[in-house]
């Protein structure tokens, strides 16, 4: 445990890739196998389910720290992390642990999962004692589930493959699906990982899918496209769907759904389990999962439908799904990742037609012969309920990851929407930004200006602005607080904010009647004063 | 009576009629240590602890009007006993013990209980009130030994050197740099100092405590490889200014009580955090409070309301005193 407090503590101080790495590298090669196999795990971003209640949690490490409950929370507000605050309020150990992380997980930590409070009240304390203050924190994350470092799984495969002296397309490739809660970390399975490559790996596949191929923001004035992209024609060009993008693996008679978070779904779309009578064994799919009925549905449809635990008869009838099909990844059983975009293109639409089911559509191809054409069909995109276009070079390979060394796809979305709102609420933030007010609650007008108005409250947002900013922000809100409540206050409306969202529905839970989708700060407008705020008419305009 | 009361121009002993750190100016001020929250300029006359004129003066002007008494010496001014007494806080800095008509008060400005050999070391004294500050006011700040925290700064420096690094350490040229030039191992490399650093180095010599040998940064080229064993102590300031450009391939780290929190170290953007305050921790605090025997606490700045909530849960009888004390470390650790 004391090696991985310290190799998180040496991610967590840098923010240079290099010295990521070579941490990584550090604590993979002296690391016993059966820890390294736990550390994958965390570092990739596994998560096992919480494994003591928060609310327990708190009440005996308050219990264990000797101090009021009140006392704590004013240090969890200070702090801005659970793990964090308790691992600075629990007694100081002198002693430390050296069981490795594997003994911590499957002998301490996961053996807590549904004990009765009065068992933790013995346990915890005990466990405690025994790790410093670093490893206290560590460890307090992992019961919790909220293990998370700055480092992408990218970087997790890179540093694998240097030390086992592999491609690290062949470690990305195994650590797939690595993740997936059914998958218990093992010594075996992470020497799989780092192992020599054999000639019988490909068949022993089962359902595991590929990597996911990600693509690179574009936003660049159209006018730049010539000289930076080329001549459209070399572009594959489709609209960017909006909704669960998805690997279909159909092998060895069996079908498997993949969500992009490397999540195995198949249970939770049951209407896609018909692909299996209409694809061939070896054939695995690239594609977005979306609500279907002749045309695309919002994704607040597809959301609604994610978060339920059993999908009932109506649910199915109001949100059916259906696979926008864009890339074929495997077919006949082999690797078509080295064919090119055009190749594979071709084959794919070949695939969707033999396969011949209405859950299973090819997504469209766009043509035009200048980008400005594009362009201009591009404006559709918001009626379509698209989110702007994919570009990607017709002779470029399925890589690995956000990478352009195989081939590059462009998402080339519209312009957010956006309005002027007021900030009204602001609470303190987490982990860098703990004791600082991050997270604000934006409201617009009521009414128009002149009449008799109040400020309605109709999103969250807590990124896009600089530190900077957000320490001004952060002085402004202190000296204007009205009213706290716990972790939030109010404030005297005095700064308006551009807020951009990409999606907006009406909603029943919220008091403004409407939801926004990824709200973020677009700009702060010192220019303008309260009063010049949008109003929510100018919200609901944007409904149609 | 109130012996202290809080009022705009700063805390003002109505008896005495003086002010103690007043932050606008006034007639008769008492000072209890240089840091430039509590030493302002503009004072018609300054009373201080004897050893922290060569302070006081090198930073309100070389000719105030300023009044020292050693510590533990009683001045009696309307009938007002008032004596200074080590806060264990920087150089010269002190408490501010009032008796009159029997009843005793101490303001401590800011203190610190462990003693650390470049100031005299805190010294408990009782009294009926006791006005303390309240930095570091939640439990959450606990300070570990300082001598594990030079053992780290020592373990980094020799780090950077075998990995061709120059060491930059950034902390509150007054008071914080001494003490770490004071506490670490200087024979590991030559030492560097920001020009900001070197004369209050220079006071700290001038009244016998030891600080090793240290170079001006200023007289270094960039290309002086003996930039690459150096350890550079510099104010936060210094960081992302040109000046800072010159040691090439860095490290830097940053000394401060609010690098206890992952968040704030995060926030700096500096390689290492170490957690070393000139402050009293949470268990200092109350262990100083204990000490001073009050059954009155007045709190200033910092955690006020959570300390005045969990004295007066202990039966204490504290309140709040606002006043427009910053703080050196919140400045620096921001």
């Amino acid at each position: 445990m004391k090696a991985f407090a310290e190799l998180y503590a040496n991610l967590d101080a840098t923010t240079s890739s290099n010295a990521k790495l070579a941490a990584l590298q550090a604590y993979f090669r002296d690391a016993a196998p059966e820890d390294a196999a736990w550390a994958v795990y965390f570092l990739s971003g596994g998560r096992p389910r919480q494994l003591v209640p928060t609310r327990l949690l708190r009440d005996m490490a308050t219990e264990a720290s000797g101090i009021e409950p009140w006392l704590f929370e004013e240090s969890y507000q200070s702090v801005g992390d659970l793990a964090e605050t308790i691992s600075l309020l629990l007694p100081e150990s002198t002693y430390t642990s050296e069981d490795g992380l594997a003994v911590w997980m499957e002998e301490k930590l996961l053996p807590l999962r549904g004990l009765p409070p009065l068992e933790l009240a013995e346990r915890l304390p005990a466990l405690w004692a025994q790790l410093d203050q670093p490893s206290l924190m560590v460890c307090i994350k992992l019961i919790t589930g909220s293990f998370r470092v700055g480092v992408s799984k990218l970087l997790v495969t890179r540093a694998l493959a240097a030390m086992a002296d592999l491609d690290s397309k062949r470690v990305a490739q195994r650590l797939v699906g690595y993740t997936d809660l059914s998958n218990r970390p093992t010594a075996e399975g992470y020497l799989k990982l780092i192992a020599a490559e054999s000639s019988d790996e490909h068949a022993q596949r089962g359902g595991q899918p590929y990597p996911f191929f990600l693509a690179h923001g574009l936003a660049q004035p159209v006018e730049q496209f010539d000289a930076l992209l080329g001549a459209p024609t070399d572009w594959q060009v489709e609209w960017k769907w909006d909704g669960i993008r998805a690997q279909l693996v159909k092998r060895d008679g069996r079908l498997w759904v993949w969500s992009r978070g490397e999540e195995l779904v198949t249970e939770r779309f049951p209407e896609l389990h018909s692909l299996v009578s209409g694809l061939p064994d070896g054939t695995v799919i690239d594609g977005e999962i979306v609500v279907w009925k002749d045309a695309v549905q919002p994704f607040a449809l597809l959301q609604q439908r994610i978060g339920r635990k059993t999908l009932s008869k109506k649910v199915l009838e109001d949100a059916p799904v259906a696979v926008l099909a864009y890339d074929l990844l495997e077919h006949q059983g082999d690797d078509w990742r080295n064919h090119t975009q055009a190749e594979r293109r071709a084959q794919l639409e070949q695939v969707v037609t033999q396969c011949n089911q209405p859950v299973l559509l090819a997504s469209p191809l766009l043509t035009a012969t200048t980008w400005q054409a594009l362009a201009e069909q591009r404006e559709a995109s918001r009626s379509l309920g698209v989110e702007g276009m994919m570009l990607k070079a017709r002779d470029g390979l399925y890589g690995v990851g956000r990478t352009k060394d195989m081939g590059v796809w462009w998402k080339w979305k519209v312009d957010p929407f956006s309005v002027d709102a007021v900030l009204i609420y602001a609470q303190r933030g987490h982990g860098r930004r703990a004791s600082l007010y991050s997270d604000y609650t934006f409201a617009v007008w009521d009414g128009p200006p002149g009449s008799e108005r109040t400020l309605v409250p109709f999103a969250k947002a807590y990124s896009g602005l600089t530190d900077e900013e957000m320490r001004k922000v952060d002085a402004i809100v202190r000296k204007t607080t009205v009213e706290k409540f716990g972790p939030v206050s109010s404030v005297t409306p005095s700064m308006v904010f551009e807020l951009g969202f990409e999606g907006i529905a009406l909603s029943k839970r919220h008091k403004s009647g409407i939801a926004v989708r990824f709200p973020r700060m677009l700009r702060w407008r010192q220019d303008k004063a309260v009063d010049e705020a949008d109003s929510l008419a100018t919200l609901q305009d944007l409904l149609t | 009576m109130d012996l202290v009361i809080a009022r705009p121009e700063g805390l003002y002993c109505p008896a005495g009629d003086f002010y103690i750190d007043p932050w606008r100016p006034v007639e008769r001020s008492v000072i209890t240590h240089a840091h430039g929250d509590h030493a302002r300029t503009g004072n018609q006359h300054y009373l201080a602890a004897a050893p922290g004129e060569g302070i006081l003066r090198s930073r309100l002007g070389q000719d105030i009007n300023l009044q020292t008494l050693a510590y533990g010496e009683p001045l009696v001014h309307h009938g007002v006993t008032l004596s200074f007494h080590p806060a264990g806080h920087v150089l010269g800095s002190a408490q501010v013990r009032l008796e009159y008509q029997g009843e005793v008060w101490v303001a401590s400005g800011d203190y610190k209980v462990e003693p650390d050999g470049t100031c005299a070391p805190f010294e408990p004294v009782r009294c009926h009130t006791f006005i303390t500050e309240s930095t570091f006011g939640l439990p959450i700040y606990r300070w570990q030994p300082q001598a594990q925290i030079f053992a780290g700064i020592n373990d980094w420096w020799q780090a950077n050197i075998a990995a061709g690094k120059a060491s930059v350490l950034f902390c509150y040229s007054f008071g914080k740099a001494q003490r770490i030039l004071h506490g670490i191992d200087a024979s590991i490399g030559p030492i560097l100092s920001h020009g900001a650093v070197e004369p209050l180095n220079r006071v700290y010599r001038e009244a016998g405590i030891h600080i090793p040998e240290t170079l001006y940064a200023g007289d270094f080229n960039k290309t002086d490889p003996l930039l690459r064993q150096a350890l550079i102590i510099a104010p936060p300031s210094a960081g992302g200014s040109s000046w800072i450009k010159r040691f090439g391939d860095y490290s830097d780290a940053f000394a401060s009580g609010w690098m206890r929190l992952r968040g704030t170290r995060r926030r700096r953007g500096v390689d290492r955090g170490f957690v070393l305050s000139d402050h009293a921790d949470w268990p200092g605090l109350l262990w100083a409070i204990e000490q001073t025997g009050a059954e009155r606490v007045m709190v200033t700045h910092g955690s006020v309301g959570v300390l005045v909530r969990h004295l007066r849960e202990k039966g204490l009888d504290a309140q709040g005193f606002t006043t427009e004390y910053g703080d050196d470390e919140e400045e620096a650790g921001a």
